[in-house]
């Protein structure tokens, strides 16, 4: 079976002031159809940089990346990207900025006024249709802007710290609609979480970043079931045991990160 | 509290609350008081002027606001007003018309296309600093005396304020939504439509208040220097016969309407922007 994403010898550097940066070495990474893979790392390992290459904002200079077997070159609309930084709309209400890719992906008036308010209803936003984002906190923004990435359906999500500026209720109830989302539909996901425990609870496989220049370090199979109680799953045997061997992996390179 | 907005307040919806009743109405006293400070100074300053006239200056200098009323009355009555008035307001809104379109154009489309910004930003430098009323005597050469040289004028003004608003309003665009637009599937037009000009809205609308009194001053500008009608006209042929009162009923003129539009333009940015919160 060929893969959803497959990442080869991708290697990004900048040049700043002169000098030459190296974000990303060597990257290969191959990401079946329908699976949940979730990046965890030191920031500044690359994990964003690497996602803004499979979504084509960044250009692959070495190595390349297929997504369904297609050599990503330019903005990839294959996918759904929901971006660490706020990127709804300021000037569209909610329900408008929930509608904009349907209209792009020609749903007619009526099918999409639906699509919105069934969206806008899973995640908690229904009283807010007419308002703009700026009447938003952080985090109710942040499930605009999941509402629009699920309201279109793409067959690939890339989510870069979507649940970041939640607070650990709210984390925990979106976390549950997306892993039910994900589990009737089964998109391919690509999850970035600096949360070690969601990214136990969500993914099927963590992908654990190095510190600058990013390599993948250790990647870790959680066994699992796909359908998880994401209330209850963190006190199972196979959480901890995942959670541990991952914190083994990663707090040497935090603690590099923090004595650099 | 009615149902629907019990329904509100259970889903976390925005509520009208006996606090935000009371919010409302203490903005709506101060808008009060405001309005009525306002037209006190406008009393008070017609006063002044008024006592001032003939008592500490000499009447044919200020005239006084009497003379001033009954001259835009009589002006108002036999139609002096209203064809000079539409001259001026005819140009006045093809030069906006006609700088707001080709200066809007013209800064989304070397706002998108940067190298061609590059290259020409001296020459645009250099261009802007002209200041644009020494172009009409040139204009009134190119189009004559009538109509035509006012509108040149005042949309040679406004072009290049709406033209460097655009610009500097495209250039701002976060990055981030015409990308993540894009891999939604919008295509290069949706970004233009949904994106870039909304965003650089903000700017354009700036730019269009501070443009409106310049088409004004550009249209006048043009009939001070040579034509037979508008309000310009009327300001500069009482001027030549030192008649004072005509010339403050023609500014009074002029200010109202610079007034009134710039009135309406505030409506247009609030309705607009009203997503910035």
């Amino acid at each position: 079976m060929t893969a959803s994403i497959a990442i080869s010898g991708v290697r990004k550097s900048y040049v700043a002031r002169g000098r030459e940066v190296l974000a990303l070495d060597r990257v290969d990474l191959d990401i079946a159809p329908g699976e949940f893979v979730a990046f965890v790392g030191p920031s500044g390992c690359g994990k964003s940089t690497l996602m803004n290459m499979i979504a084509g904002i960044l250009p692959i200079e070495e190595g390349r990346i297929l997504h369904d077997g297609r050599e990503v070159r330019g903005i990839n609309r294959a996918v759904g990207y929901m971006t660490q930084q706020d990127a709804v709309l300021p000037w569209r209400t909610v329900a408008q900025n929930v509608a904009l890719p349907l209209r792009f992906h020609g749903y007619a008036a009526a099918a999409r006024a639906a699509r919105v308010d069934e969206m806008l209803e899973s995640v908690g936003l229904a009283g807010f249709a007419r308002s703009f984002p700026a009447e938003l906190s952080g985090g109710m923004r942040k499930r605009v802007a999941l509402a629009q990435l699920l309201a279109y359906e793409p067959g690939t999500l890339l989510m870069d710290e979507p649940f970041g500026a939640l607070d650990a209720q709210l984390k925990l109830v979106m976390q549950e609609q997306l892993l039910r989302i994900w589990t009737a539909r089964r998109q391919t996901v690509v999850f970035v979480t600096h949360d070690l425990a969601e990214a136990v609870t969500l993914a099927q496989r963590v992908v654990v970043f190095s510190g600058r220049p990013g390599r993948i370090k250790q990647i870790e199979t959680v066994s699992l079931p796909p359908e998880r109680d994401v209330f209850r799953v963190r006190f199972l045997p196979e959480f901890e045991a995942a959670y541990t061997r991952l914190w083994e992996a990663l707090a040497p390179e935090i603690r590099r990160e923090a004595a650099a | 509290m009615s149902g629907a907005a019990e329904e509100a307040a259970a889903i976390g919806g925005p509520v009208r609350t006996a606090r935000v009743v009371a919010a409302e109405a203490a903005a709506g006293r101060r808008r009060i008081w405001i309005l009525v400070l306002r037209v006190l100074v406008g009393v008070g300053f017609v006063a002044l002027w008024h006592h001032a006239s003939g008592n500490w200056v000499d009447t044919m200098l200020i005239s006084s606001p009497e003379a001033v009323g009954a001259r835009l009355w009589r002006w108002t009555l036999d139609g002096t007003l209203a064809s000079n008035l539409s001259v001026t307001l005819y140009a006045t809104a093809w030069g906006f018309a006609i700088g707001c379109a080709v200066g809007f154009s013209l800064g989304l489309l070397l706002g998108r296309f940067t190298l061609i910004a590059e290259v020409l930003d001296p020459y645009i430098t250099a261009i802007y600093s002209i200041p644009k009323i020494a172009l009409a005597p040139l204009f009134i050469i190119w189009f004559g005396i009538g109509i035509e040289s006012k509108v040149a004028v005042s949309a040679a003004i406004v072009f290049f304020v709406i033209f460097l608003n655009t610009y500097s309003g495209v250039r701002e665009v976060n990055p981030l939504y015409v990308h993540v637009t894009r891999i939604m599937g919008g295509g290069e037009l949706d970004v233009l439509r949904h994106v870039i000009i909304p965003s650089a809205a903000s700017w354009v609308i700036t730019g269009l208040k501070v443009s409106v009194p310049y088409a004004l001053v550009g249209t006048v500008i043009g009939e001070f220097m040579s034509s037979n009608q508008g309000i310009g006209f009327l300001i500069n042929q009482a001027t030549g016969l030192f008649n004072t009162t005509s010339v403050y009923a023609g500014i009074i003129v002029l200010a109202a309407v610079g007034a009134a539009i710039n009135a309406a333009l505030k409506h247009i940015e609030a309705h607009v922007l009203r997503w910035r919160g």
